[in-house]
């Protein structure tokens, strides 16, 4: 029955475990919050192990200490950890399981290394999801040795490899610095740091920063300390290509002061701050508006990370980019609107408190959007040869005279023509720059563009699967 | 790569950290290929070459790109007796043996070769 229309008319099961899709510090806490109030949730996990992309663990048989992996965050990132493998055997945890749709009350769910599908209904479910990389694509960025940001952090983290042996970090936002930084500190060669952010925008931010010193001193830490390790870091600047045969062997970028400048590298680290992976709420029916602050369409949730849906939470960067520590705080909050919408009594002076403290992220989140603005004069700027969907290979130009024909601009009836956001990726990598291209073309406010619909699947299946159940898995609880 | 930049590593990854790892061998293209325990598909082929795919519209290398399995730019072409399946070598970790084709010959040659052995 997978993927039939059984499920279009799949009413709300009156009971059931709590469902988590996802297990970075969002789902985690979520899930602590939920066995702490005597229920046993469902952790459904894409990777082998818990801890989410941004404190992602090395596989077995590695020897890195916490504080070599997670610097300034070993703490949390250990406690996170140890927190999930203590509460492990109380849980219902799924690792290596994607949940590739969601219909009704039914998610799809595939074992990726058995290829083995199941259907888990859902009574009720927080949807911790994460974040991807903004990617706005320069010339030459499919050339073997381009990487998102948090991609170069991964090799590290992951794998203990760099993504080159000669790199330059280039793009804006906060993680450019720390990755820059974990690359120099672990003996990797940081050949540049090139930020699109103008310098005086830092001090600009600087006021509201300090609504949260201490986050605001490790950034002002990470940059004292490139700058010291003669690591050079230029602001302002704008991108113009990477070059290379068949791999990066140069990026050319003008400095602040106009100039042309080329610098010889193996390899490019590229990304402006992050995205919400919005998908899975998307197929679930859930409500999105336009975020300013995220300059993309989030899914819409109320105070306590309830969604339009009932019985749907969003927990986590998933329903706009807040960071690790407000994910914890998001992912507890969102269980405990569960637990308090299952009429389980819950401790109210705890949720305000984690109300506060996320109103709190909130304006700091803003101060960083001044400190690392989104060059809004990219799409300008993109030449017509522009590769813009690395999966489709479609073009700025293209773009450009698809949305000619379009004058509406809505990006889902652009992407029917021209196939942009149609490849394998559903837009994660290119969407972001599609809307701003035709937003740019059409002379029409990027919200006017629309979003790309999620479809399923949401990321490749094998033909092979093999379908083991389709009845309420999550009761075996 | 039979295209590599003489000036630039063989490999476009670079070892930092954790190499005392057990050695880990597999096939690349035909050849026999030596990586580490622990190591994903992604890690194994680009820390000795600088390609995982050909696009299959642009005819230009590929090496992956988020490293998470977002953007689906790393799948890899199996060999030997799981020819022509596709793996995506960002989140699949290398096991012993495995051949793992990145080129367009290198696919052609397995599915080949596959297809000869299941034909009576």
């Amino acid at each position: 029955m997978i993927g039939s229309d059984f499920y279009l008319d799949d009413p709300r099961p009156a009971d059931g475990p709590p469902v988590i899709v996802g297990a970075g510090p969002a789902g985690i806490r979520a899930a602590q919050t939920l066995l702490a109030h005597g229920l046993r949730p469902v952790v459904i996990d894409e990777a082998p192990q818990a801890g989410g992309q941004i404190y992602r663990r090395q596989p077995d048989g590695f020897g890195r200490t916490p504080k070599d992996l997670y610097g300034f965050e070993a703490g949390r990132a250990s406690d996170l950890h140890q927190t999930f493998d203590r509460l492990r055997p109380q849980l219902d945890y799924r690792p290596d399981t994607l949940v590739w749709n969601a219909q009704g009350h039914s998610l799809d769910l595939l074992h990726t290394a058995q290829r083995t599908a199941n259907t888990l209904r859902w009574r009720d479910l927080i949807v911790a999801t994460g974040a991807t990389d903004r990617v706005l694509p320069l010339p030459g960025w499919t050339l073997p040795g381009v990487y998102t940001l948090g991609g170069a952090q991964v090799a590290l983290k992951y794998q203990g490899c760099a993504i080159g042996d000669a790199v330059v970090f280039a793009g804006t936002g906060p993680l450019l610095y720390l990755v820059a930084y974990q690359y120099a500190k672990a003996g990797g060669r940081v050949l540049a740091v090139l930020d699109t952010a103008p310098a005086v925008q830092r001090y600009k931010a600087a006021p509201a920063m300090l609504a949260q010193p201490a986050v605001a001193a490790k950034g002002v830490y990470f940059l004292s300390w490139l700058m010291f390790h003669d690591v050079p870091v230029h602001h302002g600047v704008q991108l113009l290509r990477a070059e290379g045969a068949d791999r990066v062997q140069a990026i050319v970028w003008k400095d602040a002061q106009g100039a042309e400048q080329h610098t010889a590298c193996s390899a490019i680290g590229l990304g402006y701050a992050l995205r919400p992976e919005t998908q899975l709420a998307d197929l679930l029916g859930c409500e999105f508006a336009f975020a300013p602050l995220h300059r993309c369409y989030v899914p819409q949730i109320d105070a306590d990370r309830r969604s339009s849906v009932p019985g749907v939470y969003l927990a986590g960067d998933g329903a706009g980019i807040m960071g690790a520590d407000a994910a914890e705080m998001s992912g507890e909050l969102a269980a405990l609107a569960l637990l308090e919408d299952r009429g389980i009594a819950t401790d109210a002076a705890r949720q305000a408190k984690l109300r506060q403290q996320l109103d709190k992220t909130q304006q700091f989140r803003q101060a960083l959007e001044v400190a690392f603005p989104f060059p809004d004069d990219w799409a300008a700027r993109a030449p017509d040869a522009l590769v813009v969907c690395r999966c489709e290979n479609i073009t700025a130009a293209e773009l450009r005279a698809t949305a000619a024909t379009q004058p509406q601009g809505d990006i889902n009836r652009i992407k029917a023509l021209c196939r942009v956001g149609m490849g394998r990726c559903q837009g994660r990598m290119c969407g972001v720059a599609a809307t701003e291209i035709l937003a740019d073309t059409l002379k029409v406010p990027v919200a006017q563009i629309g979003r790309i619909r999620g479809q399923a699947p949401i990321k490749p299946l094998p033909l092979d699967m093999t379908v083991v159940s389709t009845d309420q898995e999550a009761s075996h609880g | 790569m039979a295209h590599a930049t003489p000036l630039l590593p063989a490999g476009q990854l670079v070892r930092l950290k954790e190499q005392g790892r057990a050695p880990l061998h597999f096939v690349l293209n035909g050849q026999p290929a030596q990586a580490l325990q622990g190591d994903t598909v992604l890690t194994a082929v680009l820390t000795q070459s600088a390609q995982l795919r050909s696009h299959e519209f642009a005819h230009t290398p590929r090496a992956g790109f988020c490293m998470m399995g977002a953007c689906q730019d790393c799948w890899v072409t199996l060999g030997g007796e799981q020819a022509g399946r596709k793996l995506r070598a960002c989140s699949t970790l290398l096991q012993a043996g495995m051949q793992i084709c990145t080129t367009t010959e290198a696919v052609a040659q397995a599915t080949a070769t596959n297809a000869s052995q299941v034909q009576p």
